[in-house]
């Protein structure tokens, strides 16, 4: 499979791998039967995300998603990171091949899944949507 | 320091320098068709018939049951085609292959059904093995060809031919086998066999890409995948391809020459299953010793095939996966999945393909890196870190 550079980049040096152990919100996506499991955690003060960590199970292209959408939520507000679209995760990497785009899909919904874990946990009505359509899968 | 190893010898090999030589004179000094009645032309033929002479010697069997192809997949398609249309006549509308044959056997026999043949796919044991009670249960008078890998191109599993061969014959059907992986890596004796048909390809030998052939016993008729000017017999037309031809020849010859080499092989192969099932949670696909003597299939637990192909390549190491993350479709390998591997292990699968330019020193550079490659791969990876806690 031909990647980007930046692809290659977050590939071989991926930002914020790990866990934050007494985190705000945390979003698994995924199932190892496609392949492809992504789980991020969140650490929020006052609506702003101050730390995201992610550790992922899956392709070049998954492992490189999961990095790049943890730098494009880090140490912004909460609102921001729910209006991150996969389109912006895949145009940050300088594209995707087409099979691996579900990849960037998977890390627009763990950002969401885990905002939707720290809204449950603090009462707040989770007001949006989660699932992508996965057609173009 | 950094290697370059190739370990994906079972995709394609390089064209050999002694095959290469051969092929050259045919290029430009005798490039003449061998149809063409002038000195060229006959100069041509000649060369043509030396070379099917040296492969019917070395797969032994006659020079007139080998029929030039463009490679493994057209051989393919032309013997279950051309079995299934020719035996429909005597009423046989039914096909019989296994779940891990290559897709170029597997597409054909989906293709079949569209036309109204009936398909069965028969099952393998958690080894890869082809299961021969349920070959027999399927397998009836309506058979028009059995169609079974001689070895598996994934796991390297050898397949007990010669009785697929006489349960095949025993219902009066043709027994077909893609022997793709097996030429040059086991020693196959047609004469010895009983397949009615097999097919090769030349770049799994050191040959080049697009030749291939069709071995038809003498005896079995079927019918034509590609009409055209008379060669072959009337059986498959086209100018023939005498340079790849010419280089095909050598390279069977070689292979031949170099079998004793393959203990060598072998013996890598085997310390490469050492060392990397030795690693956690990690497992051999395929059978242990009835397997091709350069094919190492390991699955690893808790991380994603491409990945660490990516990381291989970084380091200098071509391998494969069967992972669907190396495909467009989603599901992983389907002779993992056939032999009873979940998806979750099937997509963890890393496959390392020998050959007779494979050194020890190569061997040692893979081991090396694939360890810490999987470790990091864990480390980053959700599911490993569920193990690591559960263990606390």
């Amino acid at each position: 499979m031909k990647y980007s550079e930046k692809v290659m980049d977050h590939f071989t040096n991926p930002r914020n791998v790990g866990e934050i152990e007494d985190a705000d919100g945390v979003g698994v996506v995924g199932n190892a039967k496609c392949g492809d499991i992504m789980k991020m955690y969140l650490k929020i003060e006052d609506d702003v995300i101050t730390d995201c960590k992610f550790k992922t199970f899956g392709c070049g292209a998954a492992i490189a998603t999961s990095s790049m959408a943890t730098e494009l939520v880090k140490g912004h507000t909460i609102e921001e990171a729910l209006k991150l679209t996969n389109q912006v995760v895949v145009e940050a990497l300088d594209g995707l091949p087409p099979v691996k785009v579900h990849c960037s899909v998977l890390a627009e919904e763990a950002i969401k899944t885990a905002v939707a874990d720290y809204y449950k946990k603090i009462g707040r009505p989770v007001d949006f949507e989660i699932e992508k359509e996965h057609d173009e899968e | 320091m950094k290697r370059f190893v190739y370990a994906d010898n079972a995709a394609t090999t390089p064209v050999s320098r002694e095959v290469l030589d051969a092929m050259l004179p045919c290029f430009e000094r005798d490039f003449g068709n061998p149809s063409s009645q002038h000195s060229l032309g006959i100069e041509a033929k000649d060369i043509l018939d030396d070379a099917r002479a040296r492969i019917a010697a070395v797969l032994g069997c006659r020079a007139d049951e080998i029929y030039f192809t463009s490679g493994g997949t057209e051989s393919d398609n032309w013997a279950i085609k051309g079995a299934a249309m020719r035996m429909r006549a005597k009423g046989r509308t039914h096909i019989v292959t296994s779940k891990i044959e290559h897709h170029a056997v597997l597409h054909t026999c989906e293709a079949l059904e569209k036309e109204g043949f009936e398909v069965s796919y028969v099952g393998v044991d958690s080894d890869g093995v082809v299961d021969l009670n349920e070959l027999r249960s399927v397998v009836t008078d309506k058979t028009a060809v059995v169609a079974i890998m001689y070895a598996n191109n994934e796991i390297g599993t050898i397949e007990p031919i010669e009785e697929i061969a006489e349960i095949a014959h025993a219902k009066g059907a043709l027994c077909f086998t893609d022997a793709v992986q097996a030429v040059g890596n086991v020693d196959i004796d047609l004469s010895k066999s009983g397949v009615d048909m097999l097919a090769l390809s030349g770049h799994k030998l050191h040959a080049p890409k697009g030749i291939g052939l069709l071995y038809i016993r003498k005896g079995v008729v079927i019918s034509n995948l590609i009409e055209g000017g008379g060669q072959e017999k009337r059986k498959r037309g086209g100018t023939e391809n005498l340079p790849y031809i010419v280089g095909l020849a050598r390279a069977l010859e070689i292979a031949k020459e170099k079998m004793p080499d393959l203990e060598r092989v072998a013996a890598m192969r085997d310390r490469l299953i050492e060392a990397l099932t030795a690693i956690p949670y990690s497992s051999l696909n395929g059978h242990r010793t009835k397997r091709l003597p350069g094919l190492v299939n390991v699955g690893f637990e808790f991380i994603e095939g491409e990945s660490m192909l990516m990381w291989l390549d970084m380091a200098g190491i071509c391998a494969s996966t069967g992972s669907a993350c190396s495909s467009a479709s989603l599901d992983p390998s389907h002779v993992l999945l056939a032999t009873g591997v979940p998806h979750e292990r099937a997509h963890g699968s890393l496959r390392l393909s020998l050959s007779h330019d494979t050194t020890d020193a190569d061997v040692d550079y893979i081991i090396e890196n694939v360890a810490p490659i999987v470790e990091k791969l864990r480390n980053m990876s959700p599911l490993w870190e569920d193990v690591v806690k559960n263990k606390k």
